[in-house]
């Protein structure tokens, strides 16, 4: 009884604060709101009996993550979201990008109804209880081994991108302004 | 209403009086000290030698006024400070600072000297410490002033930075105890090895727990690490346009957050409230004054060390410490399998 109005209580946070999200116009706001979205979730992960994900919930989106995005946000001193007026269509609102989006929208919804639809007992946790960390631990580094490692090339190959991209080209620097640090 | 869960309550709202106290009287340590080192009196007129002072200065602070810049985002102006002091709080709830004990036969069941008892506690504390990150971002970036926000800034790159070490050096712990409970944690180090030195986490995780201490200083933003309210630079970094009681909500968090950090470390490092001479029942003496020492070292520590450059910092951070603490772990996990403890 209990856990049931909490289970309706962090769902119906976690819904508003994922719409409130979208609707902000600042972005800070919207990180701040997405933070407290994922702290719902991890209030859900407690009631379903697996309080190691739902630490590791806050731990690795809240806390790391989250703040990354916050410090972006930040830097990038974009308090307000620019409202195009001047121009008389948006370009994400011709023609072209709005079908596009209409049917990812239309995909998005056939694969809702086809997961919900498709409950069999599939997507259980095989260990012998989601709370317990050696065995998240030891499927997840077995039966998942490859899913796992192929993640964190991902994570990698991402990290190496980043560094590509925001690294300046040593040959189209300023030679004068380069002084003697090279 | 049953007993133990009055005693819980009782319990509850003790530990939330008992931190608000503790700041007071760091405040006044904190004094005390820095005029012991640096050959002064400290305070000594508001009281007998001056015990009342952390009391005048809390007054001084509810009577100023309140002010707010007007370019600040006001909402998240007054929202900083609530998360600051909130982290703060919640953080200790799972730290136990004794063993259980039925107050003299007071309660029929054991009750454990611990707001809550949760099995993955050692990450609640590490997930609440990331948390505390907001308050300060969030004060340096509403305040719309540029000695805040570089405030803001520094510190969650510094706490970004320290938090890897932080939690690669609670993992060795976790990993000799096999257990992520604190109070399991503290329970594998009773007793003693030949009888004299007690089976404390430091002696077997010597670096793991020097590791523990830099990054738990560089969390709470103590010196020789303040570098987020650096005064020279920065007047006084995230907090400056703060006044009145929002301000003070930013220190009772600092000074909260260096009673947990030293609680945890106690907890994990040193044998919680194991300690020769006094029965298990008292054991919450050894980790009072376990906490008091490091705590007293905490304030040692910053009146002695000047503070260091900020690329020395970041450097240190991730060349030296994060390195460190991954090969601590790996050696720990190499003699764990070897050993089998």
């Amino acid at each position: 009884m209990g856990s049931d109005a909490l289970f309706y209580v962090f769902g119906a946070i976690a819904i508003a604060a994922s719409l409130l999200v979208i609707a902000q116009r600042n972005p800070i706001y919207s990180v701040l709101l997405l933070i407290t979205s994922f702290g719902a979730l991890s209030g859900l992960y407690v009631l379903l009996d697996a309080p190691f994900v739902a630490v590791i919930q806050i731990i690795v989106y809240a806390g790391a993550i989250m703040v990354l995005f916050l410090f972006v946000v930040m830097l990038l001193n974009a308090p307000h979201e620019e409202t195009p007026y001047d121009e008389r269509v948006h370009p994400l609102l011709r023609e072209g990008p709005t079908r596009f989006g209409g049917a990812l929208a239309l995909a998005l919804v056939a694969e809702l109804v086809w997961a919900l639809t498709r409950r069999s007992g599939s997507g259980a946790f095989a260990g012998a209880s989601a709370s317990s960390v050696s065995a998240i631990g030891r499927s997840l580094f077995t039966d998942y081994g490859l899913a796992f490692e192929v993640t964190s090339v991902l994570i990698l190959v991402a990290m190496v991108g980043a560094v590509v991209l925001a690294r300046r080209d040593p040959v189209s620097r300023d030679r004068t302004a380069a002084g003697g640090d090279r | 209403m049953t007993p133990l869960l009055m005693a819980q309550l009782v319990l509850t709202l003790f530990v939330f009086v008992a931190l608000l106290s503790s700041s007071a009287v760091m405040v006044y340590v904190e004094r005390k000290v820095a005029a012991l080192l640096q050959q002064r009196f400290g305070p000594y007129l508001v009281g007998p030698s001056g015990l009342l002072q952390p009391f005048a200065d809390v007054l001084k602070l509810l009577f100023k006024e309140e002010l707010r810049p007007g370019a600040a985002d006001a909402i998240l102006f007054a929202i900083a400070p609530v998360i600051s002091a909130t982290a703060a709080f919640a953080a200790f709830a799972v730290v136990p600072f004794g063993a259980s004990t039925t107050f003299f036969g007071l309660l029929s069941e054991p009750l454990r000297l611990q707001v809550a008892d949760v099995n993955v506690a050692v990450l609640v504390i590490f997930a609440i410490a990331s948390m505390n990150v907001y308050g300060i971002v969030l004060a340096g970036w509403s305040s719309n002033s540029k000695y805040s926000l570089l405030g803001g800034l520094r510190s969650s790159a510094q706490m970004i930075s320290y938090e890897l070490s932080y939690g690669l050096a609670l993992a060795g712990v976790i990993l000799i105890g096999n257990s992520l409970s604190v109070t399991d944690l503290v329970n594998h180090q009773a007793g003693a090895w030949f009888g004299f030195i007690p089976r404390w986490s430091v002696f077997v995780q010597p670096i793991g727990f020097l590791i523990f201490m830099i990054a738990g200083i560089a969390e709470t933003n103590r010196a020789p690490f303040d570098f987020p309210e650096a005064e020279q630079e920065l007047v006084a970094g995230y907090h400056a346009e703060y006044s009145s009681m929002s301000f003070a909500m930013f220190f009772l968090a600092e000074y909260i957050n260096m009673v947990t950090v030293s609680a945890v470390t106690v907890d994990l490092f040193l044998g919680g409230w194991h300690g020769p001479f006094l029965p298990e029942s008292l054991g919450w003496i050894w980790f009072l004054a376990k906490t008091g020492a490091l705590l007293f070292f905490y304030v040692w520590m910053r009146w002695t060390l000047p503070r260091y450059r900020y690329d020395q910092l970041m450097s240190f951070g991730w060349k030296v410490l994060l390195p460190l603490s991954v090969i601590n772990l790996l050696v720990t996990a190499a003699g764990v399998l070897y050993f089998g403890v």
